[in-house]
């Protein structure tokens, strides 16, 4: 079962790269991600047995991140498959910058959506650091084509420092690994271990020095994939020139991933009594992850960036939550589920939006509700759902974090927070509504041109799937939550 | 055996300073391959015997990074024209110093942290911070993409210098999947390199400032 | 013994004049000439020494006393550098710094008699020289600490008898090419500085001394031969030589690693080119850092 979800993709990915036919691999990658889907459910309603020892396999933690990664994917490659049809071959110009780009080949880009998919599958299989680096890695090298898929200048920088900058960080986590080993060890150096279980169990016969190097280079090298301040320079580059459905992958299910590792490495310091040092380390960078992406995302003048600074703001939120352990985890855990949803859809409305005014300044696009009603619509409804409103589902997460903030002696995490949420409500919102209300400018085409159900439909269906979050969370996800939040050095409500 | 891995410690220390003292590209990659294939020894002579995991990782390693990268990476050069660092972010001569302070400092990090157990070499733990922090600087102080890519490989060294206190300890499938990530990663930026020569005419990743905020 | 170490200051005096000759024969093999005789240092200084000497109106007694001051102040050296494990005449503790400290003197001395002549090329040259000090001082110090250090001693009599025997192979190895750099640029040789390109405004020794002649011009050159010995002695007592027995064994030891020193300077300066003048700074610094890391791996 664990092989088939993570083979599935990956030798659909090779086929994709053989395949002639544009229309056959359309299908191919929705087919996969369907199929993957399925599999996926299958392994929620009934977990395969896997051995204690065993490198891969999902615990409950594993399952989540799976799910959320495997939802997301379908719902994009329906999107994808769509946009790929009505992207135009030849030369095309890019009306901000004036550059001329082609597109890269679609082959390559479908290839690599589909070993991204087996990458991301691995990430959450992994229950061995170093295979758990490896897939982590191997998610930057699987995504860095995709970024550079419109071949112009800007996209090639973006790539450029994603892959440097990813690559190096990630490099020192490979160096936290080996730290962890050191502080696994027994004396005369043999038996280090890197699998998360068996650290776990080792507790706190760990050393603790090498323990805490390790956990700082895990969280330095992990934060920088997951976009946590001040390592998130790559991150608003790379998701606005990304194409929209890859942007909405990179924010909604990559940067979960890396968040895995950091939760990996935290439950072995909170197993070993050091909760309290990386639990303050992580509320740390997501309080400071907060406010820096507060203070980006007012008067931003790119749409698709303010979503970036707005993820980088999200994620600063699950590194506070998943800190202050305890409930706040299991809220961390539900918000991740949460914002991937919102900011999937999003980034897919963005992508419509972009399609449809050909400019990702905020200035120019105006109107959104005359010429897109549909994409206008869920844009002012991923607004209040990105801002943590009810009834959605991600003010229910950021009120369970924010009611464990408010223990006593940190209330001032709870308050910077909130002030944090405040800013970028208010910059945010401006935002949105000035695109979104508005006279529609004469060079359109007149208001009322019908959007294609595949292009509204997944952002609709994930919005939707938030909405019920925010009203009723179903008792097999609240299980799983609870049982993660325990697994990872939690507690559930 | 020591004094073999005291050595190659030493030399990893010595290619480290020349690599921050050299502005030929071409030089600076011979460097970075020797440095790989001394390396690739380092498994050996660290634990004294040949097991056949050792000798697979080195050899491997020692092929990657001693005939595959420098041959990608010379393919790079004589594509896109490029034969020397013109004008590094930051010179040669402040270079050579600051990297001075680093060794200092890698020195003194090694002394704090002492391995639990015997280490192969008490150098081992310095040669491999220092060789870490040049890759590291090389990617924030040079302005050529390939310096980067350079430095990125310069960085892997160290971090598998220092794996070596633990090679035992990681199994041998993780460490060829490093590995292979690792060569990935340097073809891609290799392949990207070229895409930027083409786009911009230069390499200079220093001049690549368009996305930042407030820029139109 | 007390009277034995004397020779070696005595020898010194005496054969230094050989050096620069036996680097130019060596040169000259290379290049298929011949070469100059081997007595023609001494013809030389013997030709200066008689002349009588010419002086500006516009130089003062610093111009006279520059020459003197650097002979004078390579003697002291002389006086506590050991050679081939045999202890030199003085010997106390924190010699070597007094060691630095002379060569120092001696280099501001000539350095300010350059200056004394009011001529912006000796200026020029006079820059140059400070310029490169400023990277070869602290290296020489730096390697001195470092070899204080691994011996555990602050004489450089002691301290070069423990090399002799010690084998700690890679501190030798870093020193070695450290103190080989530092030999070669406060020699003038090239790559730092070219000893025949009289008149070039890429040179810096040579060109500090265009207006020295006669008996100040003979010591200058006898001083700069006694410098290639003292730098060179440093270098020799690096070479594992053992302990040997007997003082003269021991001399004729020393001196054989320091003519031998001039041979390899021969045969560097006939297959390199001399470096571009920006780059030496560079060259210098890397001495520096071999030196530093020689330090660096006594203390860890």
């Amino acid at each position: 079962m664990t092989l088939t979800l993570i083979l599935l993709p990956a030798v659909a990915a090779a086929v994709a790269a053989a395949i002639r036919s544009d229309r056959l691999r359309r299908a191919l990658l929705v087919a996969t991600a369907g199929a993957h889907a399925a599999l996926t459910a299958a392994c929620w309603i009934r977990p395969p047995a896997c051995a204690p020892e065993a490198w891969l396999g999902f615990d409950a933690a594993g399952r989540l991140f799976l799910g959320i990664a495997s939802l997301l994917f379908l719902a994009v490659a329906v999107y994808a498959a769509h946009r790929l049809s009505i992207e135009s071959h030849g030369r095309q110009a890019e009306e901000d910058t004036g550059s001329i780009f082609v597109n890269a080949p679609e082959a390559v880009h479908t290839a690599c959506l589909l070993a991204f998919l087996a990458t991301m599958t691995l990430v959450a299989a992994s229950r061995h650091l170093g295979v758990l680096w490896v897939a982590v890695e191997a998610t930057t090298l699987a995504t860095a084509p995709l970024i550079y898929f419109h071949r112009q200048p800007r996209s090639l920088e973006a790539t450029w420092k994603y892959l440097l900058v990813c690559s190096v960080g990630i490099a020192l986590a490979l160096l936290g690994n080996f730290l962890l080993v050191v502080a696994s060890a027994a004396p005369d150096g043999t038996g280090g271990t890197l699998v998360v279980r068996e650290l776990v169990a080792q507790g706190a016969e760990l050393r603790t020095p090498w323990l805490k190097a390790a956990f700082v280079f895990l969280l330095v090298g992990y934060g920088t994939k997951m976009g946590l301040a001040p390592m998130h320079t790559w991150l608003p580059d790379a998701h606005s020139e990304a194409p929209s459905p890859v942007s909405a992958l990179l924010s909604g299910a990559l940067l979960n991933c890396a968040f895995l590792g950091i939760l990996r490495a935290h439950s072995i310091c909170s197993a070993a009594g050091l909760g309290g040092f990386s639990g303050n380390l992580l509320a740390g960078f997501g309080l400071l992850s907060m406010g820096i992406a507060a203070a980006f995302l007012v008067n931003q003048a790119d749409y698709k960036r303010l979503l970036a600074y707005s993820s980088v703001e999200h994620m600063g939120l699950l590194a506070l939550g998943a800190g202050l352990g305890g409930v706040a985890l299991y809220g961390a855990l539900l918000h991740a589920v949460n914002h991937s949803l919102v900011k999937a859809a999003l980034f897919m409305v963005a992508g419509n939006l972009l399609a449809a005014y050909r400019t990702k300044q905020v200035a120019r696009t105006r109107g959104a509700l005359r010429l897109l009603p549909v994409s206008g619509a869920l844009w002012l409804a991923g607004l209040l759902a990105i801002t943590g409103m009810p009834p959605f589902g991600t003010f229910a997460s950021e009120f369970t974090m924010l009611r464990a903030a408010f223990a006593p002696g940190r209330e001032w995490m709870a308050v910077v927070a909130l002030l944090a949420l405040a800013v970028a409500f208010a910059g945010m919102a401006r935002t949105f509504l000035s695109m979104a209300l508005g006279p529609v400018s004469d060079e359109f085409e007149p208001a009322g041109r019908r959007e294609h159900r595949a292009a509204f439909g997944p952002a609709l269906a994930l919005l939707a799937a938030s909405l019920w979050l925010g009203l009723w969370i179903p008792n097999g996800l609240n299980g799983l939550l609870g049982h993660a939040a325990r697994l990872l050095g939690g507690d559930a409500p | 055996m020591q004094s073999g891995t005291g050595s190659l410690l030493i030399f990893l220390i010595l290619t480290d300073l020349l690599l921050l003292g050299s502005s030929r590209l071409r030089n600076a990659i011979r460097i970075a391959a020797a440095q790989g294939v001394a390396l690739g020894l380092l498994p050996w002579l660290a634990h004294g015997h040949l097991t056949g995991s050792a000798l697979l990782l080195g050899a491997g390693s020692a092929a990657l990074k001693g005939v595959v990268f420098p041959a990608l990476l010379n393919r790079a050069l004589r594509e896109i024209h490029v034969r020397r660092e013109i004008e590094p972010l930051i010179g040669y001569i402040p270079s050579l110093l600051i990297g001075t302070g680093v060794l200092a400092a890698a020195f003194a990090f090694g002394a704090r942290l002492p391995l639990p157990w015997e280490s192969p070499s008490p150098l081992l733990v310095p040669a491999g911070l220092f060789t870490l922090w040049t890759g590291l600087f090389l990617i924030m102080a040079r302005g050529k993409a390939i310096t980067q890519v350079l430095g990125y490989i310069v960085m892997e060294n160290g971090i598998f210098a220092l794996g070596m206190a633990v090679v035992e300890a990681m199994p041998l499938l993780v460490e060829l999947g490093v590995l292979l990530d690792v060569f990935v990663a340097v073809f891609v930026m290799g392949i990207l390199v070229f895409h930027i020569n083409r786009e911009f005419d230069h390499i200079d990743a220093d001049q690549l400032d368009a996305l930042k905020e407030g820029a139109p | 013994m007390k009277l034995a170490s004397w020779l070696h200051p005595i020898l010194a005096v005496a054969l230094a004049p050989l050096l620069p000759v036996l680097i130019q024969r060596v040169k000259a093999l290379f290049a298929g000439r011949c070469g100059p005789p081997w007595g023609q240092g001494y013809r030389d200084l013997w030709k200066l020494l008689r002349k009588g000497g010419t002086y500006s109106r516009t130089t003062t007694w610093v111009f006279r006393a520059g020459p003197i001051v650097q002979f004078a102040c390579l003697l002291v050296a002389l006086l506590v550098v050991p050679a081939g494990g045999l202890s030199a005449p003085v010997a106390f503790d924190g010699d070597w710094i007094l060691l630095a400290y002379v060569l120092g003197l001696g280099r501001f001395f000539t350095v300010s008699a350059a200056l004394d002549t009011g001529s912006s090329f000796e200026g020029m040259g006079a820059s140059r020289e400070v310029q490169f000090a400023v990277f070869t001082e602290p290296a020489l110090l730096i390697g001195l600490a470092a070899l204080a250090r691994e011996t555990q001693s602050l004489s450089l009599s002691p301290i070069y008898a423990e090399l002799a025997t010690g084998w700690e192979l890679p501190l030798r190895i870093l020193l070695g090419a450290g103190f080989f750099i530092l030999y070669l640029a406060e020699n003038c040789r090239i790559p730092v500085d070219d000893p025949n390109t009289h008149l070039e405004l890429t040179m810096i020794h040579e060109v500090m001394v265009l207006d020295h002649g006669a008996v100040d011009f003979g010591f200058i050159q006898w001083g700069s031969a006694l410098k290639l010995w003292v730098l060179g002695a440093l270098w020799a007592g690096l070479l594992p030589l053992g302990t040997l027995p007997g003082p003269l064994t021991r001399l004729a030891a020393g001196a054989g690693g320091i003519l031998a020193l001039a041979v390899l300077t021969g045969i560097v300066e006939s297959v390199t080119a001399r470096v571009r003048l920006l780059r030496v700074p560079q060259l210098l610094v890397g001495a520096g850092v071999l030196c530093t890391l020689g330090l660096l791996l006594t203390i860890r």
